[in-house]
């Protein structure tokens, strides 16, 4: 099975190489059109900020590309909110548009509601084969200041205070906001579901 | 519903674990993978990593540390002491450290928590704080592992920190480090209502209630310790329990 992981600068790709080499899994690593084009599945993790990955990706064309994908496609952390048409971010950023939802800010309602939602909290209405063999005791980590809306594209809830996505699909893109790679034997079991995808 | 974190710090020293961990059943109790794996399995929430190594080899000795981590640990990882440059944040970064914590070189030149934030983003930068009370100026922040009086008030220089682009404030109380008397509940407490980001308290953790207290009365979002940790004082698994029963969220 070939595997690639989108290369565009976007942060702590290390640690998802390292969790797919401990399901026995190589990676490429790479932003070449045709190889990603040709991966029996992509991943498109990411961090930091979405301002500067989306300009990143249209200087590699990527923007162009990955709506055209056709396999399984898993994005993690800012690699899920980048597949939104917009976020709040750095004043307003136009994101990539795969997914119909628009990315906002948590505002700290109180002050044990810290910004940002950090650590680990629970998911809820899971309805993917995503999440197979998971149930709503199961906990994930989260590290984001923004969040995308409950909608029909949400195939797992987490609540903080209130519920926002935890992982959204469309198609054969699917998404998650937490840190697969980081979240223990559960995160590990979501990993090898999406490889079995 | 999010739960509060615990979190076991190594201390190492030229890549191993120092200070006396003292584990049945650990081959290598100073193979701080070995450890860290432990601790992963009980139930931590995430490891720190204080490197105390004094030597010109230091960062290359952290960064093959970090990556000998990241290639077995699946649960986050912070990795802090002596960091001071935009360079040392990206190797240690780049290497799978899912957070880096900076102290002394942010006291010294506040504006590297801005540089760090905007280009690696917020979430993994963590400004350690260690604090100490006098009665005459009440609680102030020291650097050089607390040799160092910076004279600045600690919930001042949080909120600063904060303000800055931090993501989360590691708050040591040096008064109550080493102690097992508890953790300083007014710092913690009053840090915590200051800033809008996650605080992590560290120092004096002696007993299961301490956990309990800190994160009851003092808001803390996670709760540090090390040597009841290494030592087998308190396992994982039971201080968790034990916080669940007393009502506090916890993974288990």
């Amino acid at each position: 099975m070939k595997i690639a992981i989108v290369d565009y600068k976007g942060g702590n790709v290390q640690s998802v190489l390292f969790a797919l080499e401990r399901l026995g899994v190589q990676a490429t690593l790479t932003a070449d059109h045709d190889v990603l084009r040709r991966a029996d599945k992509v991943l498109f993790p990411g961090e930091g900020e979405a301002a500067s990955a989306m300009k990143e990706l249209r200087a590699q064309g990527l923007d162009e590309l990955l709506p055209t994908l056709t396999q399984p496609f898993l994005g993690i952390c800012l690699g899920m909110q980048l597949l939104g048409r917009h976020t709040q971010e750095g004043g307003g950023t136009d994101m990539l548009g795969i997914l119909p939802f628009d990315v906002v800010r948590f505002q700290s309602a109180a002050p044990e509601h810290k910004v940002p939602h950090m650590g680990w909290n629970n998911l809820q209405t899971l309805r993917s084969p995503l999440f197979e063999g998971l149930s709503a005791e199961d906990y994930v980590y989260f590290v984001h200041s923004y969040y995308a809306p409950v909608g029909d594209y949400t195939i797992a809830e987490a609540a903080y205070p209130a519920p926002f996505s935890a992982a959204v699909q469309h198609e054969n893109f699917y998404a998650v906001q937490f840190h697969t790679e980081k979240s223990g034997p559960v995160g590990t079991r979501i990993l090898e579901n999406f490889l079995k995808l | 519903m999010l739960t509060k974190r615990i979190i076991p710090c190594l201390d190492v020293k030229d890549g191993r674990t120092v200070k006396g961990v003292r584990f049945e059943g650990l081959r290598d109790a100073g193979d701080p993978v070995a450890l860290a794996s432990r601790y992963a399995r009980e139930g931590a929430d995430e490891l720190v990593f204080l490197d105390i190594t004094a030597t010109n080899q230091k960062r290359a000795t952290l960064v093959a540390l970090v990556r000998d981590v990241a290639r077995e640990l699946d649960i986050p990882f912070t990795v802090g002491g002596g960091i001071g440059t935009i360079s040392d944040v990206e190797a240690l970064l780049m290497n799978g450290a899912d957070k880096v914590s900076i102290n002394s070189a942010a006291l010294a030149r506040p504006e590297l928590i801005d540089e760090l934030a905007a280009r690696f983003g917020s979430q993994c930068i963590v400004v350690a704080a260690d604090a100490r009370f006098n009665d005459a100026d009440g609680w102030q922040v020291y650097t050089r592992a607390g040799t160092n009086n910076t004279g600045r008030d600690a919930v001042q220089w949080c909120r600063e920190a904060a303000d800055r682009g931090a993501g989360e404030i590691l708050l040591t109380s040096m008064s109550n480090d080493g102690t097992k008397d508890g953790f300083a509940l007014d710092i913690t407490g009053a840090v915590s209502r200051a800033v809008t980001i996650p605080v992590i308290a560290s120092g004096g953790a002696g007993s299961k209630q301490d956990f309990t207290n800190v994160f009851q009365q003092a808001q803390a979002d996670a709760g540090l310790a090390a040597s009841i940790f290494h030592f087998g004082e308190i396992g994982i698994r039971e201080l968790k329990e034990h916080l669940r029963r007393d009502g506090i969220p916890m993974r288990l």
